[in-house]
């Protein structure tokens, strides 16, 4: 098979299968153990052909479109940095599988377990496979979800939610930082892809963003590898089962951190800024958390804090930036995921044992487990870096490295100094986790008896401790290959000369360490007095300090959203308006002035007139709209000036429809009125409403700037074809009608769709609704007793089919001389509705069809029915066709298509304004029922 | 003649935000009535003003621009199914909650 898809099938079958688990625990919780195993076993199995080309310092690249405009590709990278750290998730990955069968509680299904552990497997050979760095990215924010849940494994118990959500708002928070640094970087190299941005280290550190980029990667790059200030998380998350701390803790999650750093060192390093913060936090980390470390009482957090300490230590050697610091890194990478791994799972076998963590009272298990403790110890001894073994051999690079750094040629002995500080807590540590376990007299008060555990929970552990051994004392037959081709991935050239061998002479190093190792042990003699010094400093908890923050973020959010989101439908308005006049302001304000001579028409006397008179309605209305009918009265008004309006300025159409509709509308709330509370309290303050006249004082100089500025600026238009085509093309000379039921006539469909919607709402609101009719009106009179009066109602009957003919006469004509479906429908509804206010509901039902939905939908299919029927002859939607019929006595008349469309347009609109007023009309007939 | 239309425009737009704003449905409903008027004149008049040249074809004429009129006869029903709908909530609303407020309760 194509190399290209190996690669990317091993990151396609951990997340496919990564549910294997969940599907095998009804077998048992064994099945679901050998389902994770074997898909990790057939990971590696995919692997296992590409070593041999990457171990001859081969890179390889598979890659798939995904996203190509936004520079994501699905596109994979196997070099020996991918592979060292593939070979680490997967091996250890397989040893955690089968110590959590054993670790975690018998009656556990595992799959839920198993299940995100592979997920968070997939997720993290994702990012150490990724070529793509966008990709890259996604995978990293997937291990921090992952991780969020296995950490809050144990959901039941608080402390796990927390420390799970707090290593999710750190870890996840830098990945937000990453992101925003990996978009720059892309945006710098001119790619996303590794191979592209890797060569170009000289552009990247040449480029201004270089510093901003760069720092938003670190924050990415600590956050995950918990180096100080970020450091709180970790030792919160011990709060997870141990075979998650040992997987997630150990090789992976926080790996992936210092990963990056290795990833990204040639395209990243070689600058001051990139020593100073690199060096910088990381000798930090390294000194603080060692510190921190030995004061633990809790043996897992011992090994938490010297998980931090590690890291901060190959964040140090990358942040040295010597080509053999680099390897040193790359080494004590490998180095510390197998010494921490067997420490952390051997601390697990103890708690498992104990049933404690507490140091003060486990104490002298070697007795009881010796097997177990020897493991440990020699770990323990790796962890110290105690000759012979293999954290000996890396922590000896790092001291070489110290000594003689170009950087501080006038202070070369402070690093040294340093390094030597941070290698004696490392003893000290190591010495108080082995002592304090193992020997230092009897348990005291254990809730059980403590005995060697299982024999294959041990394995693991053995396996692990027998690699401590393996590379500690034959690393150039060990050890050497892999290292060679990773480093050589990480820095991109020529491997500087070095040789991996325990001895090297009587150098400066070595004396380190036997400082080290001497100093440690002297600070553990003191450890007593040391203890009851720092029982007296002041202590500082950054995951409190965090805490409070968050907790203090989330009541600002909740009151922010308190006094947003209250409900109050007015308080929702006055922000949207704010808001639109905001953005309008601010368009406003950024737009380019360009004055233009264009044509203006002269005011004439009758527009001032007009004006004033809508001048006096607008501001009565708001002054009125307490005494209701009067702001009824004067909203007529202003209708009437607005299609006055139209008429003016050439819209016949326009007028006819708005002259219509007032009279619709003017029905509509009389009869609404009849039900409405006669009067509003005049309950406004009047901080209130010089808010809202403020605003609506804002929106109208807004708008009405805005339609000034419009209408005195040069003119263009599509219409011209609309014109030219009418005749023609739609067969009427009213362009405005063959716009609405041909050119246009798919919105006209969807608007008569959503009338008939208003209808059908008519019917759902209001349909047994029963409203309690005022006996009195606003001024406090009886209504009048006499239901129908008779002048009115023999005014209307005759009226009727005069209106009916006029409205067939509109319809008619509509094509070409103003008028049309909508001015005919509604002309007709007003017909009908009279018919009802001077008649009663009872004389109008009994005469007008009842089931007026039937119409509705009628006009629906008959608009939508003429359209579709134009595919028949093999035209789009909606295409028109017409022509000429000679009627006797009429003469000659243009028939087109459009007009079955018009008569469907018609039928909603009769339909939909007789379903309202009916339905509103039958409100007095339910309360007459009621009464 | 712009200028007149501008304020017309304009102070619909007040009156009709202002009355919006207020705490009953029926000056809601007022409100947004006298608000679509602005906008329907605001979209008639993004064809500018023409006079004595409807959109009717016929021998040696000058037209306006039909299609703001097309849009705008659309815009007046619609807004009429609007307001219809808007009564309709409100007497429902009345009848659910006994009141016009338009948040259903005197104070939040």
């Amino acid at each position: 098979m194509d190399s290209a898809y190996l690669l990317a099938a091993i990151v396609a079958v951990a997340l496919i299968a990564s549910p294997l688990p969940l599907l095998l625990q009804r077998h048992g919780r064994g099945y679901a153990a050998l389902g994770s195993a074997l898909v990790m076993a057939a990971c590696l199995a995919l692997l296992a052909p590409l070593v041999a080309p990457v171990m001859q310092g081969e890179t390889m690249l598979a890659s798939f479109a995904w996203l190509p405009d936004w520079g994501l590709t699905l596109s994979f990278r196997l070099d020996g940095l991918g592979l060292m750290f593939s070979l680490l998730i997967l091996g250890i990955g397989l040893l955690v599988t089968l110590y959590a069968y054993y670790y975690l509680d018998g009656h556990d299904k595992l799959g839920r377990f198993y299940t995100l552990l592979l997920l968070f497997m997939a997720a993290m050979l994702g990012v150490v496979l990724s070529e793509n760095l966008l990709l890259l990215v996604v995978f990293w924010e997937l291990t921090s979800l992952v991780s969020f849940l296995l950490i809050s494994y144990k959901y039941e118990s608080y402390e796990s939610r927390l420390a799970a959500r707090i290593a999710l708002a750190v870890t996840g928070g830098g990945g937000l930082a990453l992101f925003a640094g990996v978009l720059l970087l892309g945006h710098i190299a001119g790619s996303f892809e590794l191979s592209v941005v890797l060569a170009a280290g000289e552009q990247i550190r040449a480029h201004a963003l270089y510093e901003v980029m760069l720092i938003l990667v670190l924050l990415g790059v600590f956050t995950k590898s918990a180096q100080f200030p970020f450091h709180f998380w970790l030792p919160m998350a011990m709060a997870a089962p141990t075979p998650v701390s040992a997987y997630l803790h150990s090789a992976t999650m926080v790996k992936a951190g210092v990963f990056l750093l290795a990833r990204l060192y040639p395209a990243l390093a070689g600058s001051d800024l990139w020593f100073w913060l690199v060096s910088g936090t990381g000798a930090l980390t390294l000194v603080y958390a060692a510190y921190l470390a030995f004061y633990r009482y809790d043996f897992k957090g011992l090994l938490a804090y010297s998980t931090i300490s590690h890291l901060g230590l190959i964040t140090l050697l990358f942040g040295l930036d010597t080509s053999l610091s680099v390897v040193a890194g790359v080494f004590h990478i490998i180095n510390h995921a197998i010494f921490k791994a067997s420490l952390f799972m051997a601390a697990g076998i103890v708690d498992h044992e104990c049933g404690t963590r507490d140091m003060r009272r486990v104490n002298g298990l070697f007795k009881f487990m010796p097997i177990t403790a020897t493991l440990a110890i020699v770990a323990a001894g790796s962890m110290a870096g105690v000759p012979l073994l293999n954290g000996f051999l890396s922590k000896e690079m790092f001291f070489a490295e110290t000594v003689g750094h170009p950087v501080f040629d006038e202070m070369s002995w402070l690093l040294p100094a340093f390094a030597t500080l941070a290698g004696i807590l490392a003893v000290a540590y190591s010495s108080r986790f082995i002592h304090d376990v193992f020997f230092n007299g009897d348990p005291v008060n254990l809730p059980r008896k403590p005995h060697e555990p299982p024999r294959w929970m041990r394995a693991p552990v053995e396996v692990l401790v027998a690699m401590c051994l393996l590379v500690g004392i034959f690393p150039q037959w060990s050890i050497a290959p892999i290292l060679n081709v990773a480093a050589g991935a990480v820095l991109q050239q020529e491997l500087p000369p070095f040789h991996l061998a325990i001895w090297h002479g009587f150098n400066a190093p070595f004396m380190m360490s036997l400082v080290a190792l001497a100093g440690g042990i002297a600070l553990y003699a003191m450890r007593h007095r040391l203890y009851a010094l720092y029982d007296r400093l002041p202590t500082i908890h950054a995951s409190i300090v965090f805490e409070r923050g968050y907790e203090k973020m989330v009541a600002a959010a909740r009151s922010l959203v308190a006094r947003m989101d209250n409900g109050s439908l007015q308080r929702y308005l006055a922000l949207f308006i704010t808001f639109v006049l905001a953005l309008g302001g601010w368009a406003w304000w950024t737009a380019s002035a360009a004055v233009l001579p264009v044509v203006i028409h002269a005011p004439d006397a009758a527009s001032l007139v007009a004006l004033g008179m809508l001048a006096v309605a607008a501001i009565a209305v708001v002054r009125l709209h307490h005494h209701r009918l009067a702001a009824v009265v004067f909203t007529s008004v202003i209708g009437l000036i607005v299609a006055l309006t139209f008429v003016r300025f050439s819209a016949p159409d326009l007028a006819l429809t708005q002259l219509s509709v007032e009279v619709v509308t003017i029905v509509l709330l009389l009869l609404a009125l009849y039900y409405l509370p006669p009067t509003s309290p005049a309950e406004d303050a009047m901080p209130r409403i010089l808010r809202d006249a403020s605003l609506a004082i804002a929106a109208g100089v807004g708008l009405g700037a805005a339609s000034y500025a419009m209408l005195t600026s040069p003119f263009d238009t599509i219409s011209a074809f609309y014109l030219a085509q009418s005749v023609p093309g739609g067969g009427g000379s009213n362009v405005v009608n063959v716009i609405l039921v041909d050119f246009r006539g798919f919105d006209t469909l969807g608007e008569i769709t959503v009338l008939a919607m208003v209808g059908l709402a008519a019917h759902a609101l209001l349909d047994q609704l029963v409203l309690k009719a005022p006996l009195r009106d606003g001024e406090g009179r009886a209504w009048a007793s006499e239901r129908h009066p008779l002048f009115l109602e023999m005014l209307m009957r005759p009226l009727l089919p005069l209106a009916l003919m006029v409205s067939v006469y509109i319809f008619l004509r509509g094509h070409n001389l103003p008028g049309g479906g909508f001015v005919a429908g509604l002309v007709t509804g007003v017909a009908l509705i009279l018919q009802y206010l001077a008649s009663g509901i009872g004389f109008a039902s009994a005469r007008l069809p009842q089931r007026l939905p039937l119409f509705l939908a009628a006009g629906l299919a008959a608009a939508a029915g003429i359209g579709a029927a134009s595919w028949l002859f093999g035209f789009p939607f909606l295409t028109t066709a017409h022509g000429h019929i000679a009627l006797p006595l009429i003469g000659d008349i243009e028939l087109a298509s459009a007009m079955v469309f018009d008569l469907g347009v018609y039928l909603v609109v009769v339909s939909v304004v007789l379903m309202v007023l009916a339905e509103l009309g039958k409100l007095s007939v339910n309360h007459g029922e009621a009464r | 003649m712009e200028a007149i239309i501008a304020i017309a425009i304009g102070l619909l737009t007040a009156c009709g935000v202002f009355l919006m704003l207020r705490a009953r449905t029926f000056p809601l409903i007022l409100g947004l009535t006298l608000l679509s008027y602005a906008v329907n004149l605001f979209l008639f008049a993004s064809g500018r003003l023409h006079m004595d040249s409807p959109p009717l074809i016929r021998a040696d004429a000058s037209y306006t621009d039909p299609l703001p009129q097309a849009l705008v006869l659309t815009a007046i029903v619609i807004g009429f199914g609007m307001t219809a709908y808007l009564v309709m909530l409100s007497l429902r609303a009345l009848s659910e909650s006994g009141d016009d407020h338009v948040d259903a309760k005197e104070k939040l």
